[in-house]
């Protein structure tokens, strides 16, 4: 029997199955996580049904669905061991003071799905569920009940949005523009005066000049006035299902839903709607809602520039390590340290790009070449820029680590091979050495990516914000705005998720933006193997 | 035609020099390891000199010295006279990438770059600033033809080098190695991962090429170095034997240790 057991262990059954068990559990965890978020995440889109139960004291709760559990600790008399309670997304903030409500399973004596109940998304409050009481224009009822007002209020609804747009461009766009004369400007005028040898006509054109914009602006801001007038012309009043009313403009509603009136392929339709709009939409609510688009530009813009800082610097470190640094103690010090560098703390290095990125870089370089703004800091405050770099130096010993591997797996007959036909050392490595390694560095790429675009910490130091007023990107030069703040996916999450002030409500946000977040990594990985893929193609086998 | 030119060029440009390596008293040392004791020998031009011995023996660290591809081993030291032509390799005025072009080597493992067949040929001649296509694609063709490859991959001169069988790979080297035009080419045991009949290609080859330059060859295989070479040197434990004709040495060697070797009584 002993010999059998022994047999048994030494024919390594036993560890094929703990290691077979290992490789089980990390792809549970890690498929559990995925489908978490996707579940989740994904949704959010769905136009979900609305119910309408009818509770024992003859009142009603109108809303989404959101789950139902056994109450915990329930033992006293009242609340009996098992018993169960559901809960309900019930929106109409500014009448209940809450999204959600709890509703014990036993206080239901019915529950419907009427057809005639919408879904109102507003731009402020959140959701409204109920009903159409009338729809008027200035005091005059244009439409009455329910039905009638349900038809008058869509195209109602439709124009509301379109001059919500026009608002829109004319503030960002046209004002934005001025705006950003009106500072160049006024920019230059101290920089002549900063400078001290000016002529006084320039000054004086440049203030004419800037007395036009002026104009021109409050000329723009009239029509803004105008156009937001025009918003509230049309009034609806809405009642919840227990007869309460509220009174609201129809420029205040994004878009009415009956889902219960929906059918699966309108659903499909709206889903899709939702996903594209939350992808290409600004933020609302303090961000609880809308769309997360300054965050996924800020997000991949900030790793685009993190890989075009880290690769070069990565690849060249690694290149003087591995082939030009005399192999020693003071080499393998530098390597342990390098690759100890890349377990510091991602904070740390947060307060290092706040110290050295954003105050003395930064600061010198306003004083060099920003004088004019000053005080207020151009360079001298957290920027995209600095986050890049900060990242860059938090991923670089990857890149220098993948490179190392990479240049130490190129066969010393290459090596060779290239000197004995008289090439120097830097010809050999330009032309043989660097093309084998190329995919060594390329990993290093991949992994610094899938590091960066995970890391929020040290962003919170150095340059991201909860709302920045533009992307670091625009149709002014030059175009890239490496001083400007961003926003980015991850500090989203943080911020939506324990900072708002209504927390349950930004949990779908939450989730949608964690999808997201995902996904970009995901798709950032991918390109960065896909262009392995391709320079290893280029390179290696099949050389054409 | 272009073949006959070329010998009548290196025959001229050597014509005035019967020797065209000469090896004066040379020790080598990796650092306190002597690889080599007193070596002294010459090579004759347009001929194959094989080295044979053991391993371990010191046949490539001698090769090695000719290219001064030793150069790059840390701690590595010449202590003598290597002479090209009779002029010391090792003196601080030559220029060792111009050193190189004028003795190239084909190398024990195969290693044609990960690049295509053309632009492996075109390696060397491009890092000496040659850019003219057409001048590039003449001697891709010479080259390859030196190198009996030609035929065989004139129609696919743009796939990768690694698609060629190991036999064709170590010709392609060897066409490498001529594009730069050299006037001696050292061959590390170039036969020693091939088959018989990629091995067979290579020996006829050689004596085409004994036209055009000099060839030493280091070999583990006796039979070959009968075959082939016109001298041979015998290396044990770094000492050079015995040096001599060919013939001599697998007939009639005047060391019984060389005897010993040749007749396979150990090595
Ligand atoms: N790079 C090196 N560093 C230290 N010793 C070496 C190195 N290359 C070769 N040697 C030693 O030098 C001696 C001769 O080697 P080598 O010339 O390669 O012999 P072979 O005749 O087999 O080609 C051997 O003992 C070998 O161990
Ligand atoms: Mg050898």
């Amino acid at each position: 029997m002993r010999a059998r057991i022994k047999k048994f262990l030494d024919s390594g059954t036993l560890f094929v199955w703990f290691c077979g068990t290992a490789v089980a559990a990390s792809l549970l965890l890690v498929g559990g996580v995925l489908l978490l978020i996707m579940v989740n995440g994904l949704g959010f889109f769905w136009p979900h049904a609305l119910v309408d139960l009818t509770l024992t004291d003859g009142t009603h709760v109108l809303g989404e669905l959101k789950g139902e559990e056994v109450i915990p600790y329930s033992e006293t008399p009242a609340f009996p061991e098992g018993k169960t309670r559901v809960r309900l997304k019930v929106g109409n903030r500014d009448l209940y003071g809450l999204d959600f409500r709890w509703v014990d399973t036993d206080q239901i004596v019915s529950a419907e799905s009427p057809k005639d109940v919408a879904a109102f998304e507003r731009r402020e409050w959140g959701n409204f569920y109920g009903r159409i009481r009338e729809v008027s224009r200035g005091g005059d009822v244009v439409a009455s009940g329910n039905q009638e007002g349900w038809k008058a209020l869509q195209p109602l609804i439709e124009q509301a949005n379109d001059l919500h747009e026009e608002i829109e461009h004319l503030q960002r766009d046209v004002i934005g523009d001025i705006n950003y004369d009106i500072e160049e400007t006024r920019l230059k005028i101290r920089e002549l005066e900063l400078s001290g040898q000016h002529e006084p006509q320039e000054v004086a054109e440049l203030q004419t000049a800037t007395k036009q914009l002026e104009t021109q602006y409050e000329k723009h801001v009239a029509t803004l006035r105008k156009l937001s007038r025009q918003l509230d012309e049309y009034a609806v009043i809405l009642v919840e299902t227990n007869g309460r009313e509220k009174q609201l403009a129809v420029g205040q509603i994004v878009k009415a839903l009956r889902p219960n009136d929906m059918g699966f392929v309108e659903k499909i339709l709206r889903y899709f709607m939702n996903f594209w709009s939350v992808l290409s939409e600004e933020p609302r609510e303090a961000n609880t809602e809308g769309g997360i688009f300054p965050a996924i530009f800020g997000t991949v813009m900030m790793v685009l520039i993190m890989s075009v800082a880290v690769v070069p610097f990565g690849v060249l470190a690694a290149f003087y390590l591995r082939e030009y640094a005399r192999q020693g103690l003071i080499v393998r010090v530098i390597r342990i340290a390098v690759n100890n560098l890349a377990g510091v703390p991602s904070i740390v290095f947060g307060v290092f790009g706040l110290g050295f990125f954003v105050y003395a870089v930064g600061g010198t370089l306003d004083t060099l070449f920003y004088p004019e703004a000053l005080p207020t800091p151009t360079f001298g405050t957290g920027g995209i820029l600095w986050a890049s770099f900060t990242l860059a130096l938090l991923t670089v010993p990857v890149v220098i680590v993948s490179t190392e591997e990479g240049l130490s797996a190129v066969p010393r007959e290459y090596r060779e091979g290239s000197l004995a036909l008289g090439a120097t050392k830097f010809e050999s490595m330009l032309r043989v050495i660097l093309p084998c390694a190329l995919p060594g560095i390329l990993t290093g790429l991949i992994l610094a990516v899938a590091r960066a675009t995970g890391e929020v910490a040290p962003l919170m130091l150095t340059g991201v914000v909860k709302l920045a007023p533009a992307l670091p990107l625009d149709h002014h030069f030059p175009f890239l705005h490496f001083e400007r703040k961003f926003m980015h996916l991850g500090f989203h999450i943080f911020d939506v998720g324990f900072q708002s002030p209504n927390v349950e409500a930004a949990k779908p946000m939450v989730y949608v933006t964690t999808l997201i977040l995902v996904m970009v990594v995901i798709v950032l990985n991918l390109s960065a193997v896909a262009l392995r893929n391709y320079m290893q193609k280029k390179f290696k086998a099949s050389a054409v | 035609m272009q073949a006959a030119e070329t010998t009548m060029a290196s025959s001229e440009r050597s014509q005035d020099n019967e020797h065209k390596l000469t090896v004066e008293d040379t020790d080598f040392f990796y650092g306190e390891k002597q690889a080599l004791f007193k070596v002294a020998l010459t090579v004759p031009t347009h001929h194959v000199t094989a080295f044979i011995g053991p391993s371990g023996c010191g046949k490539s660290t001698l090769l090695r010295c000719f290219n001064r591809l030793n150069d790059l081993v840390e701690g590595a030291r010449v202590i003598g006279r290597i002479c090209l032509d009779g002029k010391d390799i090792y003196d601080p005025s030559v220029d060792v990438t111009d050193l190189r072009t004028r003795v190239g080597m084909v190398f024990q493992k195969v290693n044609p770059f990960p690049k295509s067949i053309y632009q492996n040929v075109v390696y060397g001649p491009q890092l000496q600033g040659v850019r003219r296509r057409s001048v590039l694609d003449g001697i891709v063709e010479k080259s390859l033809q030196g190198a009996g490859l030609w035929e065989e991959v004139k129609d696919r001169l743009h796939h990768s080098a690694l698609g060629l069988s190991g036999g064709q790979q170590q010709r392609l080297c060897i066409a490498r190695a001529l594009a730069v035009n050299p006037e001696v080419l050292l061959m590390d045991e170039p036969c020693s991962a091939l088959d018989p009949i990629s091995t067979a290609k290579i020996e006829e080859l050689l004596h085409s090429l004994k036209e055009q330059l000099t060839v030493v060859i280091v070999t583990h295989n006796m039979q070959q170095a009968a075959r082939i070479s016109d001298l041979t040197g015998f290396f044990l434990m770094g000492e050079l034997i015995e040096y001599a004709e060919t013939k001599t040495i697998f007939t009639n060697p005047s060391d019984s240790r060389t005897e010993d070797y040749v007749t396979g009584r150990f090595g």
